[in-house]
């Protein structure tokens, strides 16, 4: 009990600290913010469950006044904006992510990283791009051509999603829950 | 921890904050149903005014928190202009700039305690499932976890460019990720030394 609740409360944290994080310099000097990184985590290394909860408590938290999105942003406003179909997809994308890898018994690094790009690319633009199209007043191809320009950041991420649940199934076996 | 309550009292600070809220979602609703840009821009100036009323500094905080807006303002307009739809184009974006200036002030107005009472409240019908005090406990973890984390994470940043010239930053999320499990089992165990997380 007490260690899900931790878990779950760190990596909201987790995930605001990577929004915190001006910017990381990717090999080809593009610049990302961490954030969306932090979602495709919680799913593969929390589980499906867990990660949603870590999500929500996050969402949860910046919707009461907390500058915890990237950027400093927060508060009410953030989910009357363009993003707010991102916002609503962040914990169903965690989920999907989760379940990806719970469901699968591929190694750490090919299960998370197709659960990112199934649940962190996939479905979250599944609602990320509706949401545009009805703030923005744009169609949804229209929509979609807008939200292209994330997509490379976004494979890159789902990639190094990959990556640390892989170095973190190799150094703390016993801490991937969503192995467990 | 800063939030993005604002220290400069305004009357809206003494508005209950299921009020605010309330009127809030009464007031986004209504916007979104707007025909004209004329009604809209109505509508702009009125939350405009409010912030005005509030004096100079809040309203310039009001307009600071605007301005991660303004890329997609720029779009749209951009769009507009090339098919030719201004008033369309006006439309949208004042539609979007006064419902998120709305929002921002409930946010503005409500101190962070009185919305955590309110979340409480509304939170009460779920307790079977979810006990208010694990939600507290969670919450006070998360903010008292962000300073660490962040603290953890510009050390070893420090210590990577100690030892390479390279790019790479992100060779530091492994071990950031890593710090973060280490520390929810190192406060697990701790309350669990101290009689569980009730």
């Amino acid at each position: 009990m007490e260690r899900s609740l931790t878990h779950i409360a760190l990596f909201a944290a987790l995930i605001a600290v990577l929004g915190l994080v001006p910017r990381i310099d990717l090999a080809a000097g593009v610049p990302i913010t961490a954030q969306s990184l932090g979602i495709m985590l919680c799913g593969t290394v929390l589980g499906a469950k867990r990660g949603a909860l870590a999500v929500l408590l996050f969402l949860g938290l910046t919707a009461i006044g907390l500058p915890l999105l990237s950027g400093g942003r927060g508060g009410l406003g953030v989910f009357a904006g363009p993003s707010v179909g991102y916002l609503i997809g962040f914990p169903v994308a965690a989920f999907v992510a989760g379940w990806v890898m719970e469901r699968t018994t591929m190694a750490p690094l090919w299960a998370a990283g197709a659960g990112a790009v199934i649940g962190g690319i996939g479905v979250l633009y599944a609602f990320g791009i509706p949401g545009m199209a009805l703030i923005l007043g744009k169609t949804l191809p229209e929509a979609a051509f807008l939200a292209l320009a994330f997509l490379p950041g976004d494979i890159l991420k789902a990639v190094l999603a990959g990556l640390i649940t892989q170095a973190i199934a190799r150094a703390r076996p016993g801490a991937l829950m969503s192995r467990a | 921890m800063l939030t993005l309550t604002s220290p400069v009292e305004t009357p809206l600070h003494r508005v209950r904050a299921g009020v605010k809220l309330g009127a809030l979602a009464v007031f986004t609703a209504l916007l979104f149903a707007l025909p004209s840009v004329w009604m809209a821009a109505v509508a702009g100036m009125a939350v405009g005014a409010v912030y005005v009323a509030g004096g100079g500094v809040f309203a310039r905080h009001g307009l600071a928190m605007l301005r991660p807006v303004w890329p997609f303002v720029a779009v749209v307009g951009l769009w507009h202009m090339a098919t030719d739809d201004l008033a369309l184009g006006a439309l949208i974006i004042l539609r979007m700039c006064t419902a998120i200036a709305a929002a921002n002030l409930v946010t503005m107005t409500t101190a962070l305690s009185d919305m955590i009472a309110l979340i409480e409240r509304l939170a009460a019908p779920l307790s079977p499932l979810l006990p208010p005090r694990r939600l507290a406990l969670a919450i006070a973890l998360v903010i008292r976890f962000i300073p660490v984390l962040s603290e953890r994470l510009a050390l070893l940043s420090q210590a990577r460019r100690a030892r390479s010239a390279r790019t790479g930053g992100w060779r530091i999320l492994a071990p950031a990720a890593l710090a973060a499990l280490d520390d929810a089992e190192h406060v697990a165990m701790a309350l669990r030394a101290r009689g569980g997380a009730g």
